[in-house]
């Protein structure tokens, strides 16, 4: 077994109203970043899990996503396996 | 009327609902999130609150708990249950009802009186209400902005699922009387079986005239009045 760090991201479906970030855009557009077209707001996870593989790792993430990390009605997940460093593991 | 009340960590709504089911003459129990067993009831309510700090979504945490399993058995039996404000975002986050709570448009938490029109008075959850009556009731939310997809949202319609709209004075549902961005200004719906309902007002706050207002208890009067011929009252 290895550890393995996983990094989710999870993002407000595109399309879907997303106020904080309309709020935040709107910020930037009162600091003259008016290049700025769309801030989208989601959560980021780091998981530090043990797993045989990577890809038990992340099928493992996939899971949980759908289960209860991400809600499938509003956010999309992405998944991102890093095996961890021996010193972040002791960390 | 044997009610369960369930108890979340952070639930704060939940004495205000055992207050309100003593009211109408109803008898209900408290059910502790770490229950597995909801024992002999007739109904099972959801209270209001912020279940587990509303970590992770509203309402998501609490969906996991031991009690939870339980529910979803009793209401794919057909039994009754409620979801008020928090229990409507967990019964969405469970799958007991279709979309989900996002946070208010306006990103604040809205705490006020609102009015409410009856759209369908055939459900068990709104038979003592007259059609098109216009309630007044309290929400405070943050997330009580109702999305589904267009497909799901004619499907509510379509079936007499949408039971409350957010309106102005006149029974209107514009858009300056929607207080969080609910499409379609929903807010409370039915699951398809007719046997679940979420709303974000609180009906169990407006039971008794010192409250300012006694357009909730219908609510309750309405399960009263579907238990009574099955000799459960």
């Amino acid at each position: 077994m290895s550890r393995f760090r996983l990094e989710i991201r999870v993002i407000p479906r595109p399309g879907l109203l997303d106020p904080e970030g309309k709020a935040i855009q709107s910020a930037l557009g009162s600091l003259d970043y008016e290049q700025v077209h769309e801030v989208r707001v989601g959560k980021l996870l780091y998981l530090d899990v043990e797993a045989a593989s990577a890809e038990e790792a992340r099928d493992g993430a996939d899971a949980m996503c759908r289960r209860l990390l991400a809600n499938p009605v509003t956010e999309d997940f992405e998944i991102d396996v890093r095996e961890a460093a021996e010193e972040a593991v002791s960390a | 009327m044997r009610v369960a009340i369930v108890t979340f960590p952070g639930s704060n709504c939940d004495y205000d609902l055992y207050k309100c089911v003593q009211l109408v003459g109803g008898k209900p129990e408290f059910r502790w999130h770490r229950d597995a067993e909801l024992g002999d009831v007739d109904v099972v309510m959801l209270p209001g609150g912020f279940s587990y700090g509303d970590y992770l979504r509203a309402g998501a945490i609490a969906t996991m708990s031991p009690i939870m399993d339980a529910v979803k058995a009793f209401a794919g039996s057909g039994g009754p249950v409620l979801g008020i404000c928090n229990g409507f975002q967990s019964l969405c986050e469970s799958g007991l009802l279709p979309g989900a709570l996002l946070r208010n448009r306006s990103l604040l938490f809205a705490g006020q009186d609102v009015l409410l029109r009856v759209e369908n008075t055939s459900s068990i959850f709104t038979q003592e209400y007259e059609a098109g009556q216009i309630l007044r009731m309290p929400i405070a939310h943050a997330e009580g902005n109702y999305h589904a997809d267009d497909e799901t949202l004619d499907l509510l319609e379509g079936e007499g699922r949408v039971l409350f709209r957010y309106t102005d004075t006149e029974g209107e549902a514009v858009d300056s009387a929607n207080p969080n961005g609910s499409a379609r200004s929903i807010a409370g719906i039915l699951n398809e079986a007719g046997n679940v309902m979420g709303l974000m007002p609180h009906p169990e706050r407006a039971v008794e005239p010192i409250l300012g207002s006694v357009d909730g208890l219908s609510v309750f009067k309405s399960l009263l009045s579907h238990l009574a011929p099955l000799g459960a009252v």
